[in-house]
């Protein structure tokens, strides 16, 4: 009867059986009520937690975060012992995720558009050995691969010990030492050191802030110099010779630093059990980050080919036909096109190196789920909130990266007005 | 149709919700209705608690098990042992994975009131010790400034050792496992200079060695380490019953009842104690709710207290762990069993 309602401009007044009858309001009160449900699931399900827990004696209680860990951690960006809260244990495991997974996003986008250019080479050799490269990666769970690489760093290496006595083993250049725990590598240090920036407990050295500073300067820089000579070029047909300035850019500073403070390498020495002066890379780190890296590569290696492949031929005939070369048709005409395809799936793929980083309590790397999700959770008893914590923390993360990826998006991707 | 599919999904998440709520409360009935205990262990930890090559569980932990199996179900084999790790052992007790947790824990302040457990009593009475091997000079625990060490994460050890070295002003390089068997993979391998667990369990993995006399355990023992099984707090009769089985076990070593002359014992022994422990006067095992015979079947399962030691751990095995603070009070050790009265 009401089924279909009329069009007249008259419209019938409201009765409580249309939320039902009439389509106008059905599918509103259909949400409405799936909302209702939903909303009366998940205070049910808080509910029985609480209630649980109270079973079992135990409250919600953030407060265990500000006890003494008592433990140490190994691996440690900010200065920690064990005399530390449990807050700040979480923090160093958290600036350990952030650090492995910033390293292997950067060397996982390397390794894949690498791999996925090269997959498409007119070079049977090339092309096969990195369909083999993807495929071995992507198809074999990435903890076996975080596994397999720590164990072939703690089987083949020798033992500290090794690189002394009578049949000691050489330092690799005399200056690397790789054993069974770490890689000691040399440090460099500075005569004329021009002291640290101490911010609270964490030290900066000046050394690393006016190198950082010097490296975003010349990139500003170069892309000045690099606009100046785009202009130059287009008002008079000739492009200036730039190459230099920009190789100066970046050279300059770092050999001026070098001279100027005098730095030099220490190299690493056996003292006592272990190797002290250099720096010693946990073997954990490198087989986390090794594993993340080949893994997220090869996968990145098929978003780029697919990326490259979803751009017409006809851009490269083209491109050919103006007299470019290949590389520069890939990079001057393909892959910019290429990256818009390219961006959306790669952002997913960092978010899954984040998460899977968590991995690492497999090779005893304590990130965040190694110290506030394994040590303290054990240590105080607090589960739930350790998780709750976790939780919360990985998601913003994922959020803060996905919102930045996201930017960088909307600039490259196709104009339309 | 959306919202018949949501409805069903909400109510089958409430039915396995219900079922959680089963985890509370009886233990005793539970047990009892299940017919079987479901026992927390080490996933492998020679002489303690380990598995054989067809499955079947022996050691000086699972013996625990299979006395208070026998005790509450008559059948020392009704036993599930659930191996839980270092970091899910508390967790697996508290959630109703398991029903008693004898896997050398140590009994601490904080896991009795804050971890709601209850540690019954001890079993053990161990230390904390290092492992090194012989090969790398050194005879004491104060040598080891800047060594690298095997530590197995979430224990009282991890704890110790960072406050050991602080104490004595030394560092160290902590490398972190989650096994006793990683961790003996880990030391074997080299990746640390000394492995760093209970004085006992250290005796255990060395025993397991191709060549255990090229290790040795340094002297200093940095720690008290009491090892005793835990129960979910809350449930005092259950704790009863698992704690007077295991005095039932060290009683009957002081009174001389053995698994061999326990039938002859409780028909013709005129010590009284002996005679209400194995219930032919007094019957105490109803107070608790089981029967008179609980406490022989319990020294029936695997021998007494002394019977247990000597087999899985005792200076006769591998392990070659002397009593030490583990003998009886009357030998000048710490084993104590309240009186049956």
């Amino acid at each position: 009867m009401t089924e279909s309602a009329p069009a007249g401009p008259p419209a019938p007044p409201f009765r409580l059986s249309m939320l039902i009858y009439d389509r106008q309001y059905r599918s509103l009160t259909i949400q409405v009520v799936v909302f209702i449900l939903l909303m009366l699931l998940v205070s049910w399900i808080v509910h029985n937690t609480v209630l649980n827990l109270a079973r079992l004696g135990k409250d919600i209680n953030f407060s265990f975060l500000f006890n003494r860990a008592g433990y140490d951690i190994p691996q440690q960006l900010i200065p920690y012992d064990s005399d530390d809260t449990h807050l700040r244990a979480a923090m160093v495991g958290l600036l350990n995720t952030l650090y492995v997974s910033l390293l292997g996003c950067i060397a996982a986008t390397v390794l894949g558009v690498v791999a996925g250019v090269l997959r498409l080479s007119n070079n049977w050799l090339i092309a096969r050995i990195m369909t083999v490269y993807v495929e071995i990666f992507r198809n074999i769970p990435l903890l076996l691969w975080i596994l397999i690489i720590y164990a072939a760093f703690t089987e083949i290496t020798p033992g500290p010990r090794e690189y002394r006595g009578e049949n000691a083993r050489e330092m690799f250049l005399g200056l690397f030492a790789p054993t069974n725990r770490y890689t000691a590598i040399p440090s460099v240090i500075a005569e004329h050191s021009p002291g640290v920036l101490a911010i609270g407990r964490i030290e900066i050295p000046w050394l690393a802030i006016m190198g950082i500073v010097f490296f975003i300067a010349a990139i500003v820089l170069r892309r000045w110099v690099n606009a100046r000579a785009q202009r130059i070029q287009n008002s008079t047909g000739r492009r200036p010779t730039t190459w230099w300035i920009n190789l100066a850019l970046f050279a300059v500073p770092p050999i001026a630093i070098w001279l100027i403070f005098g730095l030099h390498l220490e190299v690493p020495e056996l003292a006592g059990f272990n190797f002290k002066g250099g720096i010693n890379v946990d073997n954990s780190l490198v087989a986390l980050w090794l594993a993340l890296s080949l893994y997220t590569g090869a996968f990145i290696a098929e978003i780029v080919r697919a990326g490259i492949l979803a751009i017409s031929k006809g851009q490269t005939e083209a491109a050919y036909a103006l007299g470019l070369s290949p590389g520069w048709t890939m990079n001057l005409v393909i892959l910019p096109q290429a990256l818009r395809v390219i961006i959306p799936p790669l952002i997913s793929q960092y978010l899954n190196l984040i998460k899977n980083s968590s991995l690492a309590v497999a090779v005893g790397y304590m990130d965040l789920r190694g110290t506030l999700g394994g040590t303290t959770v054990n240590q105080t008893g607090r589960e739930m909130e350790g998780i709750l914590l976790m939780m919360a923390i990985y998601l913003s993360i994922s959020l803060s990266v996905s919102a930045v990826m996201n930017i960088y998006n909307n600039r490259v991707k196709l104009k339309e007005r | 149709m959306k919202t018949t599919v949501f409805l069903g999904a909400a109510a089958a998440t409430a039915l396995m919700a219900g079922a959680g709520f089963a985890a509370e409360g009886d233990t005793l009935a539970q047990v009892k209705a299940r017919g079987e205990l479901l026992c927390g262990v080490n996933p492998g930890l020679v002489g303690f608690a380990s598995p054989d090559a067809n499955g079947n569980w022996s050691g000086f932990d699972v013996a625990v098990c299979k006395a208070v199996a026998a005790a509450v179900l008559g059948d020392a084999s009704k036993v599930k042992y659930i191996p839980l790790t270092g970091q899910t052992r508390f967790t697996g007790l508290a959630s109703g994975e398991v029903d008693v947790l004898p896997r050398n824990s140590t009994w601490t302040f904080s896991r009795d009131t804050d971890l709601k457990l209850d540690f019954i009593g001890v079993n053990y009475y161990d230390g904390q010790g290092f492992l090194v091997p012989k090969s790398l000079g050194v005879s004491s625990a104060k040598e080891l400034d800047g060594a690298t060490i095997c530590i197995q994460t979430g224990t009282t050890t991890e704890l110790n050792l960072a406050d050991y070295f602080k104490a004595n002003n030394m560092a160290y390089q902590p490398v972190n496992i989650d096994s006793n068997a990683e961790g003996e993979q880990q030391y074997l391998a080299g990746a640390c200079d000394a492995y760093t667990t209970d004085a006992s369990g250290l005796a255990a993995t060395r025993a397991a060695f191709a060549n255990p006399a090229d290790h040795v355990i340094l002297p200093e023992i940095i720690s008290k380490e009491p090892l005793g099984p835990a129960v979910r707090h809350g449930d005092n009769n259950w704790a009863d019953i698992v704690r007077w089985t295991l005095y039932a076990l060290i009683a009957a070593e002081e009174y001389g009842v053995t698994s061999a002359n326990l039938e002859e014992l409780s028909k013709s022994s005129q010590n009284p104690e002996v005679q209400r422990l194995l219930g032919s006067t007094d019957n105490l095992g109803q107070m608790m709710g089981l029967d008179a015979d609980w406490a022989k079947r319990a020294i029936m399962a695997s021998g007494n207290y002394g019977e247990i030691f000597a087999a899985t751990i005792g200076e006769q095995t591998p392990i070659g762990l002397a009593r030490g603070l583990n003998a009886q009070w009357t030998q000048g050790g710490l084993m104590y069993a309240m009186p049956f009265r």
